[in-house]
């Protein structure tokens, strides 16, 4: 017997050394395959509208594109498109766009519903801004508008100054027609939200109950729909569109968001970022994602035991502490504005000695602070009554519903992004990706705790490099030139792991110095989809629980 | 619309605006001091006074604020209220998760058309006399997302604010800044003026037959609120 660990077995199209080979998917999919384009991160294949299902099946069962990261929608002089970005939860390096373009008159293309689950909104995403129809999906709804709203805001005619009227129903029942119940008939329709302090923002979750169970959920989101999409197309690549992101998920995640755009930009572009901004942005981007873990964590205690006294006020305490280094860095509290395409925008504060410090004392009281978290809540009695074994998201739901971050690693989904697609110094760096097998509420608090102990691990490897770094290189921005032009028709998709997953972003650009589409994929929106699978057939509180555990925020649902 | 006419001239303009609130506010003063005891006791006599200033300063002295987010302004809102910062040094810290048993509501982000009439909803269903503190840009005017296709240019044009706390977001400072002001009025017996507040929560079948309106007739009832957007009007 030999003793050598068996040749990992290869998807179709795949080399043994992780890359692709796009001539072999061509041949897969055969003669659906009607042209092949070349954007940034992959190649994408051109395929008619009709056969959407068969590739996207084809490719998720032979070749192993189980993860539709993400779908955008975008309307040309001529045609409508929808791109469908695959990775695979393996190594999401492997990626692949499946392009559909549709005619003018009449866009109406095939869906993905019945693949992906996570296409459903998606698709609803797609059909509400930019107005092409998904014949199959089941649900095609507006999503992020409301219901009576005229045109589709991203396609090329619409006009920005005409009226609108929206209703407030409050004794309509929207589920009438969706919820099937079965032979019983003593439901309850109740509105969650959006005012509620337990839906974290302005969700409103539309529930049908029998007694105290829950049949149906359907979170009805789009009331903090801000137009960030639109609003990024309006800026200009090098200094406007850097604000927003801080705006898309806003506690305190600043930093991971603005990663994703730079990322993304720079990639487009072709600029290099310095090693020493690379060292810099790691460990302000951990700071951020500590700061936004605290917050879900308090705010899952306040959930879960209406603790507003311990728990809730220790993390943000340490948030404040956070707050405080961050602003020191960055100075802003919130929206950071620190990032540049090409590094950072200043050095680290003088005297930076004081600052090393500030940030080693923190890390060394993280450990010690987390203990009391883990009293207080994972070995709480507690607090394991409520939360173990109660939404429950197996794995295979999870890929299917496209979950991501913390709540796809607490359903064991070994997939983070800073390992296996690196960017920035992370492959330099010891921490450990933390993953559990509890599927269940419990398990995605624990995920998050645990993190934020690897974050301070990184956080701490960071100032070591940064103590050391000679004096005359501390280069912290890139020759960048001042107007940038991507070249025409230049497509990228570019994802980083953000606190609550995966947050890709998707620009063409139209020769200009503004993109011609900018698309957000936001991680909380796909992983709140996924509401419906935990929550159904739980008890009220167990959904909240499950709500509280998604840890969505809604800036980043609705953008 | 309007665009085609030519510009307006400065007084026209005013006029309108004018026209506008009076059109709202329906004539007389903000009456959100109201009393049913002054109606029963004719004009001020000097008790009333008396009590109205002891009342004044019991309300300014003890506020409960609504727990209510919206968005990235919500999150300084939970540090204004939390540790460190904490707003209960100033009477003024107690979140209350209903509207019914709140005084003062915070407007903590930005308001889009699907929002805007939740967000009247909510006031409505605040008890008077009930303030309110708009925090940061977006609720000043939209802030960064202004030019957006489905952002209301302001809080002021759903409910009247007594507050504005500008900053994107404002630092927890500031919002208690904002705070101690507001009760400085409060204690003086001020209350804001309304200024125009042009969208309102009105019946369906109650507005003027457009061509919109005819388009959207099937899906909506003639009872059913509904919420105007005239963006081309909006500031």
């Amino acid at each position: 017997m030999s003793l050598e660990a068996p040749e990992p077995e290869l998807d179709v199209g795949e080399t043994p050394d992780g890359d692709l080979d796009y001539d072999e998917l061509a041949d897969l999919l055969g003669e659906h395959v009607l042209d092949r384009e070349e954007h940034v991160n992959a190649e994408g294949f051109v395929i008619r509208p009709d056969s959407v299902e068969t590739v996207l099946a084809t490719l998720k069962e032979e070749a192993g594109f189980d993860h539709l990261s993400c779908l955008t929608a975008q309307q040309y002089g001529d045609r409508y498109e929808s791109i469908y970005h695959l990775k695979k939860y393996d190594d999401p390096t492997q990626e692949l766009s499946v392009v559909v373009p549709t005619a003018s008159e009449e866009p109406v293309s095939g869906s993905a519903a019945g693949v992906f689950d996570t296409a459903i909104w998606h698709e609803r995403e797609a059909y509400d801004l930019v107005g092409i129809e998904y014949e199959d999906n089941p649900d095609l709804r507006r999503i992020l508008l409301p219901e009576t709203w005229q045109g589709h805001p991203l396609s090329n005619d619409y006009n920005q100054d005409q009226p609108q009227i929206v209703p407030l129903r409050e004794h309509a029942n929207p589920m009438e027609k969706r919820t099937q119940v079965p032979d019983r008939s003593d439901t309850m329709f109740i509105n969650i939200g959006p005012h509620h302090p337990a839906t974290h923002g302005v969700l409103h979750l539309e529930t049908v109950l029998d007694g105290e169970q829950v049949v149906d959920v359907d979170p009805d989101i789009g009331y903090l729909h801000r137009c960030e999409e639109q609003m990024c197309e309006q800026g200009t690549y090098r200094h406007q569109i850097m604000p927003y992101p801080d705006r898309w998920d806003y506690i305190s995640a600043g930093m991971l968001n603005e990663w994703s755009y730079a990322r993304a930009a720079e990639d487009l572009a072709d600029i290099d970022v310095p090693e020493y901004a690379q060292v810099i942005r790691t460990m302000a981007a951990e700071m951020s994602r500590i700061a936004a873990h605290m917050l879900a964590i308090g705010t899952f205690a306040l959930d879960i035991y209406g603790d507003f006294t311990a728990i809730f006020m220790y993390s943000i305490t340490d948030r404040e502490k956070l707050q405080n280094l961050l602003e020191d860095l960055s100075g802003q509290r919130l929206m950071f504005n620190y990032f540049r395409l090409g590094g950072v925008a200043w050095d680290l504060p003088e005297p930076r000695e004081q600052y090393f410090q500030k940030v080693r004392d923190f890390c060394e009281y993280m450990p010690g602070r987390l203990e009391e978290y883990h009293n207080l809540l994972t070995s709480n009695e507690l607090f394991q009554m409520r939360v173990l074994d109660t939404g429950i998201l197996p794995p295979e739901e999870a890929r299917s519903y496209g979950c991501t971050g913390p709540v796809a690693r607490g359903s064991g989904i070994d997939y983070d992004l800073r390992r296996d697609d690196p960017y920035g110094y992370y492959d330099e760096l010891e921490w450990d990706v933390i993953t559990d097998d509890g599927c269940d509420n419990f398990a995605r608090a624990l995920v998050r705790l645990k993190e934020m102990e690897q974050s301070a691990r990184i956080i701490e490897q960071c100032v070591d490099v940064l103590e050391d770094w000679p004096e005359d290189e501390r280069e912290i921005q890139s020759n960048v030139p001042r107007t940038l032009k991507p070249d025409h028709d230049k497509e990228i998709y570019r994802a980083v792991e953000a606190a609550k997953g995966e947050l890709g972003i998707y620009i063409r650009s139209d020769g200009t110095d503004r993109p011609g589409r900018f698309k957000i994929r936001s991680p909380a929106f796909c992983n709140l989809q996924s509401l419906e699978v935990m929550a159904e057939g739980e008890y009220i509180p167990d959904m909240v629980a499950a709500l509280g555990s998604l840890d969505i925020v809604l800036g980043e649902v609705d953008r | 619309m309007s665009k085609e006419q030519s510009e307006p001239e400065l007084h026209d303009t005013l006029e309108q605006a004018q026209s506008k609130q009076d059109a709202r506010m329906g004539g007389g003063v903000d009456d959100r001091f109201n009393s049913k005891l002054r109606q029963a006791f004719g004009s001020t006599p000097f008790i009333l006074t008396k009590f109205d200033k002891f009342m004044n300063w019991v309300r300014g002295n003890s506020m409960f604020m609504l727990l209510f987010g919206i968005a990235c302004c919500s999150i300084e809102m939970m540090h204004t209220y939390a540790t460190k910062h904490d707003l209960d040094r100033f009477g003024a810290g107690v979140p209350r998760a209903s509207p019914r048993q709140a005084d003062v509501i915070i407007v903590p982000g930005t308001i889009v058309s699907k929002f805007g009439p939740r967000l009247k909803r909510v006031y409505d269903q605040m008890p008077e006399p009930k303030f309110v503190v708009s925090m940061g840009s977006c609720t000043i005017s939209g802030g960064p997302f202004q030019e957006g296709y489905n952002v209301v240019k302001g809080a002021e044009e759903i409910i009247p604010c007594d507050i504005h706390v500008p900053g994107c977001p404002p630092r927890p400072e500031a919002l208690i800044y904002g705070v101690l002001k507001l009760q400085e009025g409060i204690r003086a017996g001020e209350s804001a003026p309304v200024t125009v507040k042009p969208y309102e929560l009105e019946q369906f079948g109650d507005l003027d037959d457009d061509a919109l309106v005819r388009k959207l007739a099937s899906e909506i009832d003639e009872d059913d609120l509904v919420m105007r957007y005239n963006w081309a009007d909006s500031p």
